[in-house]
Order: structure tokens, then sequence, then C-alpha cells
């Protein structure tokens, strides 16, 4: 009797291992049937119908049953711009959800994204790993991984100026013509070049902490820092996280 | 029975309070009363929502305004919320109404308004505080230099009559401006005439987009061109319906756009976008970031953006090196009849939330007022092609002084904000607006959509013919609700509309009335049986 129960309690934990084991490793590249890989969708042209397979890896913001999606698989990510979502089905887009989107590809300002798009929910999960992006800033491979996950690691904060001279390390919108809650932009360099990074503040708001990491910043300060690699007439990332450099 | 006599008296004078009690509830706010006097020993603190450009320097002028203000009313405190697009602004305000935590004052448009208007007495009538001789316009009381009613350009304050009242005083004016790469145009081979007409710009556009044998557009050697970008479709489908002299919407709310007119509009702009020659802003990004990068010959877009446009714009949002030298001249809209020209005429106006305390009220309408000082209004006017709501600013000396010195620098004296500025200044007798009622706020969205719609479908290879467009039409009539805004009551209110399961509060009040209505009969019949045994 004893033997049969540890046998049993063996076989139940090697299962149970087995079955989250399965659920870790869904496979983010492979594609159900119909489904482009991320290789046709990068070749498909604007205004295409696209239909892809992906994984939530940040919401930006829900409103009138449209919400705008950060979403990522093995191979490139994907920026999901005011697809159809009812408030419901919002709450289900957790970090790492599965989903099966149609659409059409769009570019808006150099962002590539999907417009006009259904979804529905499907089974697997899959969080990216943020690409080391800091070595690609500035050079022509950095547009390929565009809405990836990325960190940025030991760069500088630059002065911003304000529209009366003043040397700051943030501004409230690009001008500093916002408040408390509006955008953050700041200025980082490496190797020599800066470049203009912010907290969009539908993604993470002012309780956020990346939010009142970014206030806190003082100009020479060194940071790592982690977001998506978005663009508007060149890259322009939407930072989530900033810590002092390792 | 002496007791039962007194019982039943008290019990109907209870329900008859409570009854009214409850009545008073269920309408919301009071309508705001002009107080005898503003009493000025209390201290006031009133909330501002403003819109701004993404602007730093219109940031700056309302918080300028808002120091001078309560330098001189010392007891009144005004917290600013700045916002940067009307639609957030209107978002928000709907939310708060239904917590009656709306702002005290906030910028808004006329067609917002009209929806505000669906809470009961949420937006102040401004029509008394208007003409009040102690604290109206230019009032004996008012402590600053505001203007007189007769100082408010007249077509200005009518845009802010909805339903025979003022509800808001305009705070600035914009139009629409084609910006005009005027070197590609005479590269083309053709003439800037002095008026354009649509025929004009679709025929240079059209010679704009052909492409060289590399794929490169012959313009300007680039692999992107699109030589008519509009911003706002929403008014580039009011504004043409209008020219046409076709059917938008009326008075009363009826919904006139889904006519023949609008399907011809639509299979213009259909041919145009299918060639390369025409896009919009929702499909291609800011007018203004192609023009100077060369990838555009005409952008049309709000006056109030003109600091954006042209080689040397003081705003940009493009990098130097995409940067193109060209010469910028700015015309009114494109018109259907130049002999006739119509275009719309918009930008912010001030509204008056009502509140429970009418010295709050005051307070906000005073700091209204002063918006509309000669300080205010010259110096907001100068961040971008504004024009000044009132005679006593454009008749101002500092103005006129301001007006004369375009071009002298790229900056505050930049040449195509003060073209845009001129232009509407010439053109003020030539503006409209739409009508507006509760509901105009989404025809207006709807128009645009109609345009947005079309071109998306041609860049998707859809078929557009006449069974696109009906579907278009029932899809837009749904998608808007507007069957559901014509053939009722332009100003219909939430009382007539209907507010779902009723609260219990009130549930109590109206079984009080009933309660006391049975008393009544009870008592009625009791008498009337003793008056018979008797």
């Amino acid at each position: 009797m004893k033997k049969f129960i540890a046998l049993s309690m063996a076989l139940v934990l090697a299962l149970s291992m087995f079955g989250c084991s399965s659920a870790e490793k869904d496979d983010p590249s492979k594609k159900s049937e119909g489904v482009m890989t991320y290789e046709e969708y990068a070749a498909a042209p604007v205004e295409s119908e696209v239909v892809i397979e992906a994984y939530v890896q940040a919401k930006q913001s829900w409103w009138e049953d449209k919400a705008t999606v950060y979403a990522q698989d093995a191979d490139g990510a994907y920026f999901l711009y005011d697809m159809a979502c009812s408030k419901e089905d919002y709450e289900k887009l957790t970090t790492g959800t599965k989903i099966k989107v149609t659409g059409y590809k769009a570019e808006w300002s150099g962002e590539v994204e999907i417009i006009d798009a259904t979804f529905e929910i499907m089974e697997g999960n899959y969080v990216a790993t943020p690409i080391d992006a800091t070595a690609l800033l500035g050079t022509d491979e950095l547009i390929q991984h565009q809405n990836q996950l990325a960190t940025f690691k030991g760069m500088t904060v630059e002065a911003t100026k304000t529209p009366d001279g003043k040397d700051v390390a943030f501004l409230y919108n690009w001008d500093g013509s916002g408040q408390d809650g509006d955008d953050l932009y700041f200025n980082v360099s490496v190797n020599g070049n800066t470049y203009t990074f912010l907290v969009e503040s539908y993604l993470c708001d002012s309780s956020s902490e990346v939010y009142n990491a970014v206030k806190s910043l003082k100009i020479g300060d060194k940071i790592d820092m982690e977001g998506f690699l978005y663009w508007y007439e060149g890259v322009n990332p939407h930072i989530t996280s900033v810590t002092p450099a390792k | 029975m002496k007791h039962l006599k007194k019982c039943t008296c008290l019990l109907l004078v209870l329900a008859s309070l409570l009854a009214l009690s409850g009545c008073h509830g269920s309408r919301g706010l009071n309508a705001f009363q002009i107080p005898e006097e503003f009493d000025t020993s209390r201290e006031y603190e009133i909330t501002f929502w403003a819109k701004n450009d993404t602007n730093k320097t219109q940031s700056n002028i309302y918080e300028k305004a808002i120091r001078d203000f309560e330098a001189i009313y010392p007891n009144i405190h005004v917290n600013l919320r700045l916002y940067t697009n009307y639609g957030k602004i209107y978002n928000d305000v709907i939310t708060n109404i239904s917590t009656n935590t709306t702002p005290n004052v906030c910028i808004t448009y006329p067609d917002h308004i009209a929806t505000y208007l669906t809470g009961p007495n949420s937006v102040v009538p401004l029509d008394e505080l208007m003409t009040d001789a102690r604290y109206g316009l230019g009032g004996s009381e008012v402590r600053f230099d505001a203007p007189t009613q007769e100082e408010i350009i007249p077509q200005f304050l009518n845009e802010c009559a909805i339903g025979g009242h003022y509800y808001a005083v305009p705070y600035m004016r914009s139009t629409e401006a084609c910006y005009i790469n005027k070197t590609y145009v005479e590269a083309l081979g053709y003439t800037l005439p002095e008026q354009l007409t649509w025929d004009f710009i679709w025929e240079v556009s059209e010679a704009a987009a052909k492409k060289g044998p590399d794929g490169n557009y012959l313009l300007n050697g680039q692999p992107v061109m699109i030589p008519f970008i509009y911003k706002s479709t929403d008014n580039m489908m009011i504004q043409l319906l209008r020219q046409y002299g076709a059917g938008y919407s009326n008075d009363q709310g009826e919904i006139q756009i889904f006519n023949d007119t609008t399907k011809q509009i639509l299979e213009t702009v259909a041919s145009h976008v299918e060639t390369g020659a025409f896009s919009t802003f929702k499909i291609s990004s800011y007018p203004a970031n192609f023009m100077n990068a060369g990838q555009c010959v005409f952008a049309i877009d709000s006056t109030a953006g003109a600091t954006w446009m042209g080689t040397y714009a003081p705003l940009s949002d493009i990098s130097e090196d995409k940067l193109v030298k060209f010469e910028t001249e700015v015309r009114p809209i494109p018109q259907v009849d130049p002999e006739h020209p119509q275009m719309i005429s918009q930008g912010p106006s001030v509204c008056v939330f009502n509140k429970s305390d009418p010295q709050e009220v005051m307070a906000s309408w005073l700091f209204v007022q002063y918006l509309l000082t000669n300080d205010v209004q010259i110096a907001y006017s100068q961040t971008e092609g504004y024009v000044p709501v009132t005679s006593k600013a454009h008749s101002d000396a500092q103005y006129q002084d301001y007006l004369s010195r375009s071009g002298e620098d790229n900056e505050f004296y930049y040449d195509v904000k003060l073209k845009a500025t001129q232009m509407l200044l010439d053109n003020m007798d030539n503006t409209f607006v739409a009508p507006v009622f509760n509901g105009s706020a989404s025809l207006r969205d709807a128009a645009g959509q109609l345009i947005e719609n079309t071109a998306k479908s041609v860049r998707r290879s859809e078929q557009v013919d006449d069974a696109y467009f009906d579907t278009l039409f029932e899809d837009i009539t749904s998608l808007y609700r507007l069957d559901q805004i014509g053939n009722q009551d332009a100003f219909s209110s939430a009382e007539e509309t209907d507010l779902g399961k009723l609260p219990t509060t009130s549930v109590i009040l109206l079984s009080s009335l009933a309660v006391a209505w049975v008393c009544i009969v009870t008592y009625a019949v009791f008498q009337r049986l003793r008056r018979k045994k008797a």
C-alpha cells in the first residue's frame, strides 16, 4: 500500500511538472493554419490584410471598445492600435496572453502597426525576454526590432531645454507644455549620440514606478532602461522601467 | 376623532414637503440666479480646464492670466488643468457631469456644450450675466478693463448661442488654411492663383503624383510624395457640402448628410486616393511633417497650426536632416465658387458650469471675462494663427503693430503664422459654423469618417461603387447612432430620455406622494360617510 501511494504521488508530481513545463514552453514562433509568420507579416505591404498570432506584452489604453496593445512573438513585435475590444475582454489581456489578430497593416509617421483589427484569445502564454538594443541605437538594424521589448544600458541623462532656456532632466510633453500626468520626455545619450525617450502616460501613468523614477532623474545620471521600441519620425521608445545603471 | 384629523393633516403636510423636495433633488442643480452682490469677503477656489496646442507659450499665457487675475481678485484662486485635445476635455466633462464634479470654467466647442446641456442646469446661460450692469461685460463692478458685449465680434459670439441662449463666449478664433509648397507648384508649371479652386488643387496634385522609372517621384526625387493631405476630414466634408449648397444638417438636428452630393464628394476623394494624390492625417500623419520634408504640395490644416508649416517653422517634429528648403504660401481653403468663398470658423470658446453656490459661479464668470481682456487675447492670439475675438483687441495699437511686422523673424513674427492670421482677418465675413444641437458632435465625427473609410477602402483595393456607398451610409448611421439624433427635439434633455431604474430616494418620495393621496381620498370618503350618517 505504502509503495502504491508513493508511486501514485510520484506519478502525479511528474504529470503536474509536465503540465507546468508545457505551459511555459508554448512555442511562440509556432503558428496556426492560415496565420502569418512574423517574416511574412514584415514582408506584407502596407494596407494589406494580415492575420497574426502574438502574445500581449503590455496594454496602452482602452477607450470606447478599442484597445491599444504591444504584442510580440519569438521573431518580432506588433503594435495593435485601436483594436476592437470590449472592456471585459480588455481585462483578460494580461501579460503573456496569446491572441490571434486579424486587421490591416498600416504605417503612421514611421510606426508600423495593425489597425482596424479584431482578435480572439487563444491557449498559450509567452513573456518576451527584452533584447539589449543599446548598441543598435543609431544603426539601420534597429528598425528591424520595431515595437520589441528592449533594454538600454548605461545611458546618460542629458539636459533638455525648456522654452525659456533652462536645462532640465525631463519635460512634461515634448516642449514642456504639459503638467504632471502628461507624457514625460527626456534625453539620454550613449556613444556620443543623444536620443529622446518618453514615458507614455497611457501606458505608464503618473502613479507608476517608472513615471516617478523619471521625475527624479538628474542631468548626468547613468541609467538602465526597459521599454518598447516605438517609432515616431525615428526611434521614440516608450519606457516602462528606469533603474540606476549597474 | 380630533386626533385622527390632526394626524391626517400632519401626514399630508409631511408628504407634500417630501414630494416637493423630491422634485428639487431629481432635477439636479437649481438654475443659476445672479446674486445681489458678489461677496468679496469669501475665498473661492475655481478650476479651469484649458486646451493648448502642445505649445508651452500658450500654457505660460494661461498661467500668467491666472496670476494677474488673482492679483486683482485675491480672494479667487484658479486651478489650471491643461489638455492638448478637445476630445479629451469633452470625455472628461461628460464623465464629471454625472457626479456633479465638472470644472468651473472650461475651454470647449459649442458642439460639445450642446451635449453638456442634457444635464439639467449644468451649463450657465450667460445672457443675463453678460448684460448685468454691475458684473456683466464691462460692468461697473468689474475690476479690470473687460470688453463690452458690443466689442465681441458678433459672428463669433453668435456661434456660442444654442437654442436662443448664449452658453459660452468665444475665446480664440481660427479657420483652416491651405499651406502650399509654392516652389513645387511652379516647378510643375503652374501659377498659384489668389483663390484656390478644388479643380486646381486636384489637377496639380495629380501632376505631382507622377513617378519616374526608378520608382521615385519626379517632383521631389524621393520615394515618398503625398501631394495633398487634409488634417481634419470632418471639416473637409462640412465645408465641401456648404460650398456645394448641399445638405449636412439643420438647426433642428435633422441629419441631411446622406445625399447625392456627399456621394460625389466621396467618389472624387476615392479617385485621387487611388492615384496617390490625396491622403489624410489619420491615414498618413501630420501634414506639416510631409510638407517640411518636401513630400507634400498642399497641406490643409488649422491656422492654429501655422507655426509648424514651412522650412523655417519655429516648431517641427522632423529632424534637421529631413528638412527641405522651399517657399511657403498661405491661401484660404479651395473653393467651389471662388467668387463667394466659404470657410469654417473654429477655435475655442469658454463656458461656465453651474454650481450650488451662485457666488462661486460669479467668481468663475469674472475669470471668464478676464480671458477676454486685451492682455490675454492679444498674447494668446500671437502664439499661433489665431485671431482675437474682440474688436477692442483688433484695434489695439500693439496688435496692429504685430500684424505689420510679418516676416521680421522666424519666431514671433514668423511670416506663415502672420499670413494665416491675416487671411482669417480678411475673411471673417466668409466664415460659417455648422448647426449645433445635441448630437452634432457625433455628426461631425461621422462626416469625417465617411472620407476616412472611403480612402482606406480604396487603399485596400476594395470595390468603391454605389453599393459600397449605400453600405457605408448605413454603417456610419449605425456607428454614430445618427438615426437616434434626427426627428427629436434638438435640445431634448435628460428628463425626456429613458433614465433607467428610479433611484431608491425617488421611489420613497413617490411612495410618500401616493400615501398622501390615499390619505386624502380616505379622509374625503370618511367625511362623506359621517355627513351621510348625520
